[in-house]
């Protein structure tokens, strides 16, 4: 990185004792200055007075909104809302309903508070049951879910050759591994 | 239409789905021209985000053309090409009146920490995402902003999430002349937050990654300095050896829930789900930033909990702020840098891939393959869809 011939007040210093010396409101860690004008934009946005974020908080907003409440969306299908909220929202994401078993868990886990990890966790369940419920459906409906491809084996094979032979031979030996182990036990008993 | 459609943990598929239709007067319907992969998005793909329900079409970063406007909107009109900030807001609530259009209380039932996002699970709103060839939208008179004539959809299209939340992770840092900022993440946001601090009058920027691929892009692209963290032995002490032993100003984690670089986070965040994902980035982010410096956090986090290191900033004395970014409060002032030249967002794009090859180009960005940055979805409609525009404007 280039640097500026000239220190702008970027000063670090140690005394004979190693003590910080120098102006330690804008020094730079024992670093010369870069050269700023060879950065495109250096400080467009150093006056706070251009930063969009500043205060964090700014009332009233500065786009041309309207000041009332959003009319209610109107609702065909269950939503699931979170007992930290008064009632439902204005607007809301209508696809994908609950359904099945994953739906009967994410009702309970929406007898839950936010707050409460069994809300998240049954969640998460339900996320894994949706799964098994989604292949069910690809089956029931005559369509064979091409799981490889879904996973993006094109990609895989156009540009790790290499990492796709390994995950097979690893996939093959733990396979294997688990057949003979399991010969193993049926010798045994 | 043609969308992408989750069906659990590292399976997606492009598949054909009723077109969405106008729910709410408010509502506009795209057609989708342009539609990223986030790095958020990998967080839903690897299934580690909460009430992701399969048959969801992810996408909060698109573009479009307006199909159909509902009877409220006065403001858009069909043929607008426009870009859709990833928050879905109503302008009028307590928090979008504070101008925190990302806490938007209208528009997420299923959750109040944050407010509806397009396509990014039900813990989000539930609303399809942008993953298609068309696309529902909320609010149409208040999100979506006509895309300058002098801009490429390709800038646009980055404009709304990438680029603003780097910025914003930057803005968050309140960077004063001559900082050293350390940004964790050389993703598509952590590039952004490089390139922003930069405007913010940062006296230095370090950028600390291990795909080395991306950090040889961040040190042309943003002018820093990079660190592979694979190559340090401790990432704090080597930042502290860096800073003349003090720490940098402002720390940036724009990494998230899916950190690599220790193994206890890894496994206890990631492999087993004992916490909201790896906070990595974060507690290196709280040890190696100088007492009374300031922490930025925009990577993505689960709901529940995670291990970090708070009692050491506590000690330290650190100021730390985080959010999803408000989108539209940047885009004013963005389009302007944009238009200055001081930024070039659409340089981080390396892939443009069909829809149909949805899966294929999650797998690419999800185990970074063929140096992929930031992959561009094309629907099948998009060519069509300029070909009549160009014929409209003739």
């Amino acid at each position: 990185m280039a640097h500026d011939n000239e220190h702008t007040g970027h000063t670090h210093q140690h005394d004979a004792h190693g003590n910080h010396t120098g102006d330690l409101a804008v020094f730079q860690h024992g670093r010369p200055p870069v050269d700023r004008s060879a950065i495109q934009g250096w400080g467009a946005d150093l006056d706070r007075k251009n930063r969009p974020g500043v205060p964090m908080e700014r009332t009233p907003p500065r786009i041309d909104a309207p000041l009332t409440q959003p009319e209610q969306q109107r609702q065909d299908v269950e939503v699931l809302v979170s007992l930290e909220r008064p009632h439902m929202t204005p607007l809301f994401g209508s696809p994908n309903p609950p359904r099945g078993v994953s739906g009967m868990v994410r009702r309970a886990a929406f007898k839950e508070t936010e707050n409460d990890i069994r809300h998240w966790l049954l969640l998460m369940l339900a996320d894994r049951i949706d799964v098994v419920e989604g292949l069910v459906e690809d089956l029931a409906r005559g369509h064979v879910p091409n799981i490889l491809g879904e996973m993006g084996i094109k990609a895989e094979w156009q540009h790790n050759k290499k990492g796709l032979a390994q995950k097979v031979v690893i996939g093959a030996a733990v396979a294997g591994i688990a057949c003979y182990l399991l010969k193993r036990r049926d010798h045994r008993y | 239409m043609l969308a992408m459609n989750y069906r659990g943990p590292f399976r997606v598929r492009a598949d054909h789905k009723p077109d969405p239709v106008i729910e709410h007067p408010g509502d506009a319907i795209v057609r989708v021209t342009r539609s990223c992969i986030c790095g958020s998005d990998l967080h839903l793909y690897h299934g580690l985000v909460p009430d992701t329900r399969v048959g969801t079409t992810f996408g909060h970063e698109f573009v479009g053309i307006v199909e159909e406007v509902g009877s409220q909107v006065t403001k858009l009109k069909v043929g607008d090409h426009v870009l859709v900030p990833f928050n879905v807001f109503c302008g009028s609530c307590f928090f979008c009146q504070k101008e925190l259009y990302g806490n938007c209380h209208n528009t997420n039932p299923q959750a109040s920490a944050v407010g509806g996002i397009y396509g990014y699970s039900h813990t989000a709103g539930g609303f399809d995402g942008g993953q298609a060839e068309f696309v529902r939208v909320p609010m149409a008179d208040v999100g979506p902003t006509v895309i300058p004539a002098d801009m490429d959809q390709d800038d646009a299209v980055l404009l709304t999430d990438a680029l603003p939340t780097g910025y914003q992770a930057a803005e968050m840092g309140d960077i004063s002349e001559g900082d050293t900022v350390v940004v964790f993440g050389a993703g598509p946001v952590g590039i952004f937050a490089a390139k922003s601090a930069w405007l913010f009058g940062a006296g230095r920027v370090i950028v600390v990654d291990h795909v080395d691929y991306r950090l040889d892009f961040v040190r042309r692209y943003a002018q820093c300095e990079v660190v592979n963290f694979r190559e340090v032995d401790d990432m704090a002490l080597h930042i502290k050896k860096m800073t003349d032993w003090l720490g940098a100003d402002v720390c940036i984690d724009a990494v998230g829930c899916e950190a690599a670089g220790s193994a206890a986070q890894t496994i206890t965040g990631v492999y087993t789900m004992m916490q909201a994902g790896s906070a990595t980035a974060l507690h290196w982010c709280i040890n190696s930033v100088r007492k009374g410096g300031n922490v930025s956090i925009v990577g993505v986090y689960g709901p529940t909990f995670n291990a970090i290191p708070i009692g050491n900033a506590l000690n330290k004395g650190l100021t730390m702020r985080m959010n999803q970014a408000s989108v539209k409060r940047h885009l004013p002032r963005l389009i302007e840098h944009i238009q200055a030249g001081r930024i070039d967002p659409k340089q981080i794009i390396t892939h443009r891939v069909p829809l149909e090859e949805v899966s294929d180009a999650y797998h690419l960005f999800s185990s970074k393959l063929d140096n992929c940055i930031k992959t561009v979805l094309i629907p099948p409609s998009a060519n069509q869809v300029r070909a009549v525009a160009s014929t409209a404007n003739h």
